[in-house]
């Protein structure tokens, strides 16, 4: 391929000042420019926590009627709030810093947003640009810390650069394949006089996403899904970021393909849907693991073959020819080689896909995969999802998350956290809409779940938010339901409380002989059954303690009655701390390093695709 | 099997450009065999020239579609052997006595060298060409002893009249 200027893509249109007369120049300070920026680009909500040289800015944002500045409790809460409030509403997030450990906080909810391509603008604060480089009180690199983890990242040390980096940051997170970008101010420079007028001239030559697909792509896509025995459509969290499911459900019923829907992408397309086969990868439903794994054609859009969806990459799909439609061309090839290559925005690529396959249809070519749905029909009916209640009669977990699925209000958002509670509610709650559904998929961060429903509740108002956590994750953000209680923002926390690290324990259990190392929560490392079942810390007391509503859970028949109370209560947060049974486990799975040809629908139990006559 | 290939990356002369793009070869596992930054006709443009060492597992596509991401990156050509002339330019040191800075000045005429520097012990010579050309000048002046040496990465522009400076300056035209 010859390496030239089509690899960046053809030529993007960049916003800029529409012709309209010169706006009105108002003299501000640095500080002032930044806030009537945030306000020109529509950032109507900012997480947040002040200091030295940040603080500038929160003068002149206490005068801003647009800009709502939520105080959170911690960095990492405010950039994980940006997050859920970018997922749950379709717009940029926005966090705010310190300098030094105010923007060190942020760099794991940076990184997280970078791995699940999340629109996030993080602001902050550092030294005088005469101080830089001195090892200043509160000094961090933050630029050069955050370069392999953000879109693109921006130090501004002149206060008439700021409105201008604003405008860019904001275009460069929300375009192509979102992504979070840092712009860090040096104090002097928020400090100074300046003028600020809008719009800014904007000045990025080197960023042309495409988003139209090429139409010869398109056409061979069309001609492949028509001609194809087995295909799957592959869908990533891309098809949601293009705002793209109502063209998905279009493709979806016009060629009858099976649909399976990554852990970023649930909601994508209902999972009521019957040609929805769920889930696919590590924790994945068996349909849908095997579907890929015996299709002849995958059209993966918007997603990225990431490694917890292929297992072992060698052996994944391997009769599969490969349509790989993204916005981000450096997906495309990098894990899995495809046969039809398409950069373009999801929605786009969908919706040239369904005319070019009606084309092929009008032409009489129509795929038949009547054979096809024999298989998946045979494997759903006989592997679904599903769990067994405890035999002592104490919760169980998934029981737990499905009932609050199917009590919860039309509309609700969930937020998981990661680990075991994350895949039961993946697996357990029905997604029938987009942006109902928040977690951390790349980076796997624990902790996101209350921060993230946080931020989500700020931006959707008027929706129900379930954080569904874990008591591991838990423990690690929950003093932001103290912002929560304080601000209005009444969410609802689900603690899926086994006492244990569960994921964790769960590769104990199966892979490292029941040898439970360091993922007892609830007890210390000297006096194991002195403590055991002890409620430290006691998660009803705590959540009080913040403001909230506490209940406690531990019986299967108070489950419903629990669930309808938290229901109820919406003048502030919900904290319910459920006790479910420790030895639960997370079934399908492949385990780590295998092929997904090895997928347990439960322990010990292969499933039987009648393909022992090919060995 | 690993091949070369020569980069000539434009990008916007702005600070910490050089810092992206290092840091995403380290990061992406990608090998750099050579590097030179440099200046072109255009102001805000510079000029990186990357000699990649690229493995199978890693082609070169992906390296030049990750480095297309760099917001900063306005344009990668691949120039190839053929159709490019490469320079790397060398300053040696070399030992050299009354008895044999006759031989040395012969190797540095041989080689289209230049002697730049000479003193009672040594000789400096500054020579260009590709890295095959001076690895064997080098090797000529090994027995001789070199007693310090510097490189520069590859240098590299392609053939003909044709520039590959000119749709970028149009961008920034654009954006300007």
């Amino acid at each position: 391929m010859p390496m030239t200027e089509q690899a960046t893509g053809a030529h993007h249109p960049q916003p800029r000042p529409r012709g309209q007369q010169s706006a009105p120049v108002e003299h501000v300070t640095g500080a002032k420019s930044l806030i009537r920026s945030l306000e020109e680009v529509g950032a109507d909500t900012v997480f947040g926590i002040p200091g030295g040289a940040i603080l500038p800015a929160y003068d002149p944002m206490m005068d801003s009627t647009r800009v709502r500045h939520v105080l959170v409790r911690h960095e990492q809460g405010a950039g994980h709030a940006a997050t859920g409030y970018a997922q749950a509403t379709g717009k940029v997030g926005v966090c705010m810093a310190t300098s030094g450990p105010g923007a060190t906080n942020l760099v794991t909810p940076i990184a997280d947003a970078h791995m699940d391509s999340v629109p996030l603008v993080a602001i902050t604060g550092q030294v005088a640009s005469k101080a830089i480089g001195t090892d200043a009180f509160q000094e961090a690199d933050i630029v050069g810390i955050t370069m392999p983890i953000t879109k693109h990242n921006f130090l501004v040390t002149k206060a008439e650069d700021i409105p201008k980096t604003i405008a860019e940051a904001f275009h460069i997170a929300s375009t192509g394949r979102p992504g979070p970008v840092l712009v860090d101010i040096a104090k002097d420079a928020l400090q100074a006089q300046t003028t600020f007028s809008w719009p800014p001239q904007t000045d990025l030559p080197g960023y042309r996403p495409v988003t139209k697909p090429h139409a010869k792509q398109i056409r061979e896509a069309a001609k492949l899904i028509t001609a194809a025995k087995r295909p799957v459509l592959y869908v990533g969290g891309g098809v949601l970021k293009a705002h793209a499911t109502a063209e998905l459900k279009v493709l979806a019923e016009l060629t009858g393909a099976p649909v399976t829907t990554t852990l970023m992408a649930l909601g994508a397309f209902p999972d009521s849907h019957p040609l929805h086969v769920g889930m696919p990868g590590m924790h994945g439903a068996v349909t849908a693991v095997t579907a890929l794994q015996k299709a002849d054609l995958i059209v993966a859009l918007g997603a990225r073959f990431d490694d917890r969806v292929t297992g072992k990459l060698d052996s994944f799909a391997p009769f599969a020819k490969i349509v790989h439609a993204d916005i981000d061309p450096a997906e495309i090839g990098k894990n899995r080689a495809a046969d039809v290559p398409i950069v373009g925005d999801a929605r786009e690529v969908i919706a040239d896909l369904v005319q070019a396959v009606q084309k092929e249809h009008s032409e009489g070519n129509k795929g038949d995969y009547t054979a096809w749905w024999k298989d998946l029909s045979r494997w759903r009916d006989t592997y679904p999802l599903g769990y067994d209640q405890p035999e002592d009669g104490s919760l169980s977990p998934q029981n737990v998350i499905e009932r609050i699925g199917q009590l919860a209000p039309e509309g609700t958002i969930f937020a998981a956290g990661v680990g075991q509670h994350q895949m039961w509610a993946a697996h357990f709650i029905r997604y029938e809409q987009p942006a109902t559904w928040l977690n951390s998929g790349g980076a796997g961060t624990m902790g996101y779940s209350v921060p993230a429903a946080m931020g989500a509740k700020a931006g959707q108002p008027d929706r129900t938010v379930w954080a569904i956590d874990g008591d591991g994750c838990f423990q690690m953000t929950n003093q932001e339901l103290t912002t929560c209680a304080l601000n209005n923002i009444p969410i609802k926390v689900a603690i899926i409380n086994n006492g244990a690290l569960g994921m964790v324990r769960q590769w104990q259990t199966l892979f490292y002989n029941q040898r439970y190392s360091n993922t007892v929560l609830h007890s210390g490392p000297d006096d194991v059954q002195a403590n055991k079942g002890t409620r430290v810390p006691d998660f009803v007391k705590l959540s009080e303690a913040m403001g909230c509503h506490a209940i406690r859970c531990e019986r299967p028949e108070d489950l419903d009655k629990v669930i309808a109370e938290a229901n109820s209560i919406n003048d502030r947060p919900v904290v319910v701390d459920f006790i479910v049974h420790e030895d639960a486990m997370v079934w399908p799975m492949v385990a780590a390093g295998t092929s997904n040809d090895e997928v347990m629908a439960a322990r010990g139990v292969r499933p039987d695709f009648g393909d022992n006559e090919d060995d | 099997m690993s091949t070369k290939h020569t980069l000539s990356v434009l990008v916007e002369n702005k600070p910490g450009v050089l810092a992206r793009i290092t840091a995403l070869f380290s990061r992406r596992g990608f090998n750099i065999d050579s590097l030179a930054v440099g200046i072109t006709e255009h102001p805000d443009i510079s000029r990186i020239t990357i000699v990649v060492n690229v493995i199978e597992a890693l082609p070169l596509e992906q390296v030049t579609k990750q480095l297309n991401k760099l917001v900063n990156v306005l344009k990668i050509v691949e120039l190839e052997s053929g159709s490019a002339v490469q320079r790397e330019l060398v300053l040696a040191k070399v030992r050299a006595d009354n008895e044999t800075r006759s031989q040395i000045v012969e190797i540095v005429q041989l080689f289209r060298a230049k002697t730049v520097d000479v003193s009672p012990e040594a000789v400096t010579i500054e020579a260009t060409g590709s890295s095959d050309k001076l690895e064997a000048m080098l090797k000529m002046l090994e027995p001789f002893g070199i007693k310090e040496l510097v490189q520069s990465g590859t240098i590299a522009i392609g053939r003909g009249s044709r520039s590959i400076t000119d749709r970028s300056l149009r961008a920034l035209d654009r954006s300007a």
